[in-house]
């Protein structure tokens, strides 16, 4: 299936190659380079591209592209999965996924590398089995090991890998007891010129931070699983159980992990936080533009809107922004073009507004659209979806562990149209 | 550089001399040299004895073949170490061995003996690695001991090192094709293991190796369905993506008979094939045979095995992994039948948020399925809508995915979405938006004149690509209809001035010389215009040009003569041998001479013939030949090693294959064999059966150990988990001791009442595979039917998720289940009455039992209902409210000749359905037309919009030819007009049939006086109030006629007008009287007001007052249509 993997940095290095079958000359990387060119941005390059003999797909993660050759028909979705999987385990291991964490723990990754995959056919990818087998790096470990000759790589089969729960390691031992879970949830929408919803969605996502000792069995049941109706599971969830109860019942995996993902289709009514008066004019004459921005709560549910932040992608022609805030302050990278306008907490007393000119190049004809507002924003304690968890249970176990439930709703794409 | 110094500081050591270096293209040469020396001091720390020497060294040499350079003159060195005792050290060594054994095969060889010692280790890891690292060695030498190696791996106690002999498979397969046979054996055998660990790497390596012999997969199919949810994601890919090619070959296709399909056949069939299970399978049998018997007459019957694979696969939609969820997509796209293909929809649009390669992939994808089948999502338009961060890529497959939606109701808003692309600053995007536009003007014909001018509009437009394409995709439109639009063909002819981009010019003066007629005065002097400035076109103008000057001469020789002549001699030398073909082409053509020979009198035919409209179609049409989710879709090309998917067999290849017979060796003792199972499987739904004798020590111990702790945990929490296990167990047992099967029943009977009891948290998967036992049981003891329909009844109930109801039907569930003790009595005693067979119309006394659970829980609200008759029959004044049997309009259910004999009419029977006050009483009429007895006929696998509920009418044993027979099911709509669709069973056949409500039904009368009408409506008011002018046809203007034919429509109740006013003496009849009349919703009670005021000469006017508007605006029609026909 996968041929060999070849990573990339943004300047086009190939700095790290693996090569499970027979080596492929990284000369195969130049049809790769030759689409990078012809694209733009980064993001632009086609995942999925045909060279002569081979087929090369590659995902775009943290300014490293990690690029495979494949040569034989195999799912794309396959190969695009995995390689996020071996960026995901990377930022798990090292704490992030960039080129010099990379080339600094070269042995490890490649270790890592061989034991995901066994001919190119995915062999343990679930991140505590491989922590069994490969032990991430700490300070710690490496002097001891300096010391004793110990060595990073464990002798046993991880148990996971055998039983029917591979997720979770065996014996596992914790002086306190506990059990966090984060239900995120982020607004997707579009809001047009005029401020009515052209489309909203809700993204949420339950993260879990799950310390508990042994084989714990945990069923977590929520106020209104009504809401959720198209969900997926980290495999610990027995699905059985959902469908029949709307629980869900998971012996968890040992710390983090993603316990289930969901997403409230537009269909639904989904509430927008804030809502956003804003006019940008340019003119002919003159060549300068005006600009006016006003941001209000809408439905915060009580709460308090935090961390607002707007984003404009301003046309090319705008050379420079001459602006004011009531609140926080703006900045304008001329090369980018980006303006941002950093709020923070809004007050709904006085509303934070953003107004001034922007000086145009002249001789430039104006831009015929105005550029799109990106909203940031996040408000705690609160899932915008209206979904609670309403108790979390533990069977299996003898001890009481600590539980708690965090909510944070953020904006996800969040775009007003102007 | 010392070697001391050079590893204490390997990091930046390594950092420090690569960086400069990996950059390089390893050909520039010159870069070993430095590493020359550096390679000394490694292999003298690999020589040396100490292990942390070794391990530094080793480390470097991995960090340098990771990067790329060549470290293979190091191999005498390191191939020594493959026996180190540092298991870290030997894991580099392997690495190293892999990476340059091919390179250095007689040096490799000196390894070899540690691997087969490795073979034989104690430890599975250690036995594992060796295998792996063994067949990695691509050396053709060492084939014959890697084939030995593999085929003991195969059948190793563990079943880690049975799924790496798996993955040696292919490995071995590429170094020596020769293999295959062999190796085909040993795939054989490793696809009947029973772990989940070695299915997914089992089936890779059949993928690899022997696709075609699709025949090594029947008698594992069933085991790969069952086991498919607990493989690891990536197995589940590769099983999903084999078994959609393998259904191709074996089942027929769902859609062969779309119309009764579509009438219903979305449900699941209440007959699983939960495998290994003998009694079913000689059902299946029989059923088969039929199938072949009756292919031609019968509509189309799935598969159980079919089912069984989309019913197993779809949980698995709410995969976290994309690659599965597209598998399952993909799965259901090319074998479900139609109805039921739409569940994908969601979890594909769910994969729209993930990162932008899923999301392209996934577009893709989608685009395709879109245009086969549009319907599927419509519903999630606006996913599809596009923000301006999104990549151009992705924007572009979204655009094709929007075009591909729409439709005439959707197209509105589409365009508008449109409209604010257009004016995005990506201009690429912006082109594929016009064009995007252009396609759907071409597909809808109502908004193509709107689409057109929005187009001439963005001729205007500064940006010049964006004007080239509008022209393009103008050019393509005008050519349906070019009457209509010579200005616009006058506009684009002014643009010439200004329009650089070539293919937006050859595009106008295409359109010009084409409607030359149409603008007699521009065309002349367009080919003016161009024949100055002629030499500097691009060659696509310039062929332009000269067909323009052909087509003018032709239409208009006086005026353009010298012009075409004038054209011709300038091609005539022109650079490109094209256009000078091109020109002198056309110059012996059109241009009469002596010479020139019987084409010329043809030319103007040639020319000037009607040109069809081009078709624009989307680039991912008949994409759907390739499986979806594969490199060949994507690419839109023959990917190396793809398998074709096969179209669907014309007749069924014989389903009996996948029938397993019992291995000699199950059959052990069940009571010890049950124990063991219930311990080992805490998540799995079957048997590791194979693994468990023979699983070595460690191995054991450790699932043994995971599985123990979470099935102690059995309080409630993982009930359902043991029930799993047992009813498992119980499966397996069935098929050991089927000789004993006098046994087994009275067992089972036994048993019965404490599942129930417990089951409590059960799921309803399992009650149906409850049922599914009691099947085979039920042809022969009839007398369950009861207990069976209960359940069934109950699960169709649950499956509407209402969270009012769910409470309800949870306590249901719960007073049914506590229930149970008397009963295996009770079903001991009827088995005995059966034996009699007299005291068959036993069963036919009115069920009691399912009737009887309800009542209990629903006696408040029957209480209510009773009550309400009673007031409602008290009532003189409403003399429609048990409404004559004899008005009530029948439908037609079933009809004669599709039932094969068996035709079933329904009617609303109007009267309170008691068991459930909210249901709406359906009475229906069975007739059996038939020459022979019908039997057992009965409701199954109801499927609903969510929130309806169905109470079944109880079966129907016996119905012999020529007879008829009654009865009465409810069902709660919900107060909507969705059709309850459901199967209708008799014992040979199964109907889809569906139960649609005219709104009218959905009511039931009240009473009310005139005063409580008033002030009923005068709180509905505003939205609630719908009113309607009419004419109101000849025959019914008097006011009986009025009254019956609004109480025809719609169950209502009439108010008694003046009836408050009857103490006054009474007034003679107004000469327009206004009839009132009142019922309410039967699900929700929401009052329904319906004044029909009459006026002068048959006027009326007609108002309804409802909460529910969609329910007034329906029965206004409705009624409308009642009083004026």
């Amino acid at each position: 299936m996968i041929h060999s993997l070849f990573l990339i940095n943004h300047l086009g290095d190939i700095f790290l190659e693996k090569h499970w079958k027979s080596v492929i000359s990284r000369s195969v990387c130049d049809y790769f380079f030759e689409a990078r060119e012809k694209a733009v941005d980064p993001e632009n390059v086609p995942p999925v591209l045909q060279t002569p003999h081979h087929y090369l797909i590659s995902i775009y993660r943290g300014k490293l592209f990690f690029l495979s050759v494949i040569q034989t028909e195999v799912p794309p979705l396959f190969v695009i999965e995995f390689l996020h999987r071996v960026a995901d385990t990377f930022q798990d291991y090292f704490g992030e996924c960039s080129e010099s964490v990379i080339t600094d723990n070269l042995v490890i990754v490649y270790e890592l590398l061989e034991e995901m995959l066994d001919n190119g056919f995915p062999l343990a990818t679930e991140s505590n089995v491989l922590k069994e087998m490969i032990r991430p790096p700490n300070i710690l470990r490496s002097v001891v090991n300096t010391l004793t000759g110990g060595s990073n790589v464990g002798e046993t089969l991880p148990q996971g890998q055998l039983s029917n729960i591979p997720w979770r390691r065996a014996g596992v031992k914790y002086a306190n007891n506990e059990a966090y879970f984060d239900v995120t949830e982020e607004i997707d929408a579009i809001v047009d010129k005029s401020g009515t919803t052209v489309s909203a969605e809700i993204q949420g996502v339950i993260e879990a931070c799950v310390k508990l000792s042994g084989m714990p069995d945990l069923t977590m049941s929520f106020m209104n699983p009504r809401l959720l109706d198209d969900v997926s599971f980290h495999p610990c969830v027995r699905f059985r159980r959902w469908e029949s109860e709307r629980v869900l019942s998971f012996i968890p995996p040992d710390g983090n992990f993603t316990l289930m993902t969901y997403h409230i289709s537009s269909q639904n009514l989904v509430a927008i936080p804030v809502y956003v008066k804003q006019s940008i004019n340019f003119f002919e004459a003159g060549s300068c533009g005006r600009l006016d921005i006003t941001i209000g709560p809408k439905q915060t549910m009580g709460k308090t809107v935090e961390d607002l932040k707007v984003t404009i992608h301003m046309p090319k022609a705008v050379l420079n922004a001459n602006l004011t805030a009531t609140q926080g302050n703006y900045t304008y990278d001329c090369t980018t073009k980006m303006l941002v306008w950093d709020i923070g907490k809004l007050n709904p007393q006085k509303l934070p507004n953003l107004r001034g000119s922007l000086s145009m190049q002249t001789g430039v004809p104006n831009p015929e659209e105005n550029p799109s507002l990106n909203i940031d924003l996040k408000i705690q304690q609160l899932a915008i979806s209206g979904l609670k968890v309403s108790r979390l249970d533990m069977y299996g176990e003898k001890y009481k562990p600590f539980k708690g439930v965090k909510y944070v709703t953020k904006a996800g794409k969040f775009q007003v149209r102007t | 550089m010392s070697a001391s110094s050079a590893f204490n500081d390997e990091k930046g050591g390594s950092s420090s001399v690569g960086e400069p270096e990996y950059g390089h293209d390893p050909a520039s040469g010159g870069i070993f040299s430095s590493d020359y020396k550096r390679h000394d001091d490694l292999k003298e720390m690999l020589d040396s004895n100490k292990d942390s020497l070794k391990l530094e060294a080793m480390k470097r040499i991995v960090a340098m073949i990771a990067r790329g350079k060549n470290a293979s003159d190091l191999f005498p060195a390191v191939v020594k170490n493959v026996a180190c005792k540092n298991i870290e050290v030997k894991k580099l060594v392997y690495v190293y061995l892999v990476r340059y054994a091919e390179e250095q095969q007689d040096l490799a060889l000196l390894s070899i003996s540690t691997f087969q010692r490795g073979l034989k280790d104690p430890n599975q890891l250690i036995r594992a690695s060796a295998l792996r690292v063994l067949s990695s060695i691509r050396v053709t030498i060492i084939v014959p001991i890697m084939m030995l190696a593999i085929k003991e791996a195969a059948s190793d106690m563990s079943p880690y090192v049975r799924k790496t002999a798996a993955h040696a498979i292919p490995k071995l397969y590429s170094l020596d094709p020769e293999q295959k046979d062999q190796l085909i054996e040993v795939i054989e055998k490793l696809l009947a293991d029973k772990t989940t660990l070695v299915a997914g790497s089992v089936v890779m390596a059949f993928e690899e190796v022997c696709p075609e012999r699709i025949d090594l997969i029947h008698k594992n199919y069933r085991k790969l369905c069952n086991l498919l949810i607990d493989v690891e994601e990536w197995g589940q890919v590769v099983i999903i993506n084999m078994l959609t090619r393998y259904a191709r070959t074996q089942f027929l296709n769902p859609n062969i008979n779309e119309s009764l399909l579509e009438e219903g056949g979305s449900g699941d069939k209440t007959f699983y094939g939960s495998d290994e299970d003998e009694d079913e399978d000689e059902e299946e049998k029989e059923k088969k045979a039929e199938v072949a018997a009756m292919a031609k007459r019968k509509p189309y019957v799935m598969d159980p095995d079919h089912r069984l694979l989309l019913r197993n696969t779809k949980p698995l939609l709410q995969s976290r992994n994309a690659a599965v969820v597209m598998a399952v997509a993909q799965l259901y796209f090319h074998l479900a039948p139609k109805a039921e293909v739409g569940v994908i929809a969601k979890a594909l649009v769910r994969l729209l948020r993930s990162h932008s390669e899923v999301q392209y992939v996934v577009l893709q994808n989608v685009a395709t399925m879109s245009i086969k089948r549009r319907g599927m999502f419509e519903p999630y338009l606006k996913s599809f809508y596009i923000r301006s961060t999104d990549p151009t890529q992705i924007k572009v497959l979204k655009l094709e995915v929007l075009t591909n939606l729409a439709n005439e109701t959707n197209i509105s808003t589409i365009l508008r979405e449109f409209q604010t692309y257009i004016k995005s600053m990506d201009k690429d995007f912006v082109a594929a938006t016009i064009q995007a536009i252009g396609r759907c003007a071409t597909n809808i014909s109502e908004v193509r004149d709107t689409c057109l001018n929005g187009l001439v509009q963005l001729l205007s437009n500064r940006d010049e690509l964006v004007v080239a394409e509008s022209v393009v995709v103008i050019k393509k439109l005008l050519q349906m209809q070019p009457e209509k639009h010579s200005d616009i063909i006058k506009h684009m002819a002014k643009l010439t001035d200004n329009i650089q981009v070539p293919m937006a010019r050859a595009s106008i003066l295409w359109l010009i010389g084409e409607y030359c007629e149409h603008v007699p005065k521009i065309a002349p002097d367009v080919l003016r215009k161009m024949a100055k400035s002629f030499t500097n076109e691009e060659d696509i103008v310039k062929l332009q040009i000269i067909n323009l000057a052909a087509k003018l001469y032709l239409t208009n020789s006086k005026q353009t003569k010298l012009l075409t002549q004038y054209v011709l001699n300038l091609a005539k030398y022109d650079q490109n041998y094209d256009i000078r073909d091109r020109a002198r082409f056309i110059r012996q053509l059109i241009v009469p001479t002596e010479k020139s020979g019987a084409l010329s009198k043809y030319a103007k035919k040639l020319f000037l013939a009607l040109k069809p409209a081009p078709v624009l179609e989307s680039p991912f049409k008949d994409r759907d030949h390739f499986q979806l989710g594969s490199l060949s879709h994507l690419l839109n090309a023959k990917a190396g090693g793809y398998q074709e998917l096969p179209d669907w067999p014309e007749a069924a290849p014989d389903p009996s294959v996948r029938n397993v017979e019992v291995p000699e060796w199950t059959k052990c003792s069940s009571r010890e064999k049950r124990k063991e199972k219930k311990v080992e499987k805490p998540f799995y739904t079957d048997s590791e059966g194979e693994s468990g004798p023979t699983e070595s020590a460690d191995s054991e111990s450790d699932s043994a150990t995971g599985s123990e702790s979470s099935s102690g945990s059995e309080e409630s929490g993982s009930g359902s988990e043991s029930e799993e296990s047992k009813e498992a167990s119980e499966s397996e047992e069935e098929e050991e001791e089927e000789e004993e099967e006098e046994k087994k029943k009275k067992k089972k009977d036994l048993k019965k009442p404490v599942q129930e009891s417990e089951s409590e948290q059960s799921s309803e998967e399992e009650e149906r595979k409850h049922q599914r036992k009691s099947k085979p049981r039920k042809s022969e003891s009839e007398s369950e039917s009861d207990e069976d329909e209960e359940s069934e009844s109950e699960s169709s109930q649950s499956e509407s998720e209402d969270s009012e109801s769910e409470a309800e039907v949870k306590k249901k569930k719960k007073l049914a289940e506590s229930k149970p003790p008397p009963k295996p009595v009770k079903k001991e005693s009827k088995k005995e009455k059966k034996e009699m067979s007299l005291l068959d119309l036993d069963d036919f006394e009115p069920a009691p039992s399912p009737q009887v659970t309800p009542v209990n829980t629903f006696l408040s609200n029957s209480l209510v209902t009773d009550l309400e008759g009673l007031s409602l029959s008290d009532s003189v004044l409403s003399p429609a409210t048990i409404a004559p049997s004899s008005t009530l309009k029948s439908y037609e259910l079933l009809h004669r000749i599709t039932g094969e004999g068996l035709s079933v009419e329904y009617c609303f029977s109007r009267q309170p359905f008691s068991p459930d006050a909210n249901m709406v009483a359906v009475q229906m009429q069975f007739t059996n037309n038939a020459s022979s007895d019908t039997k057992n006929l009965h409701i199954e696998d109801v499927k609903l919009q969510s929130g309806m509920r169905v109470k079944e009418f109880p079966e129907i044993e016996l119905l012999p030819a020529g007879e008829t027979a009654t009865a009465v099911m409810g069902i709660d709509f919900c107060d909507s007009t969705q059709a309850a669709n459901f199967q209708l069973c008799t014992h040979t056949r199964k109907f889809f049939v569906s139960i649609q409500p005219p709104v009218g039904e959905l009511m039931r009368p009240v009473f009310l006086t005139e005063n409580e009408f008033k002030k009923e409506q005068g709180q509905l008011m505003g939205m609630n109030e719908i009113t309607e002018k009419l004419t109101l046809d000849v025959k019914c203007r008097n006011e009986h006629t009025i009254v019956q034919r609004v109480t025809t429509a719609a169950n209502l109740s009439r108010v008694p007008c003046g009836s408050d006013k009857e103490c006054s003496p009474p007034l003679p009849p107004p000469d327009h009287p206004v009839h009132r009349f009142a019922g309410r919703t039967v699900t929700s009670g929401s009052l329904v007001l319906v004044t029909v005021a009459t006026k002068e000469e048959g006027a009326a006017q007609l108002t309804v007052n409802c909460e529910k508007m969609v329910i007034g605006t329906m029965l206004v029609k409705d009624i409308l249509q009642a009083l004026t026909q």
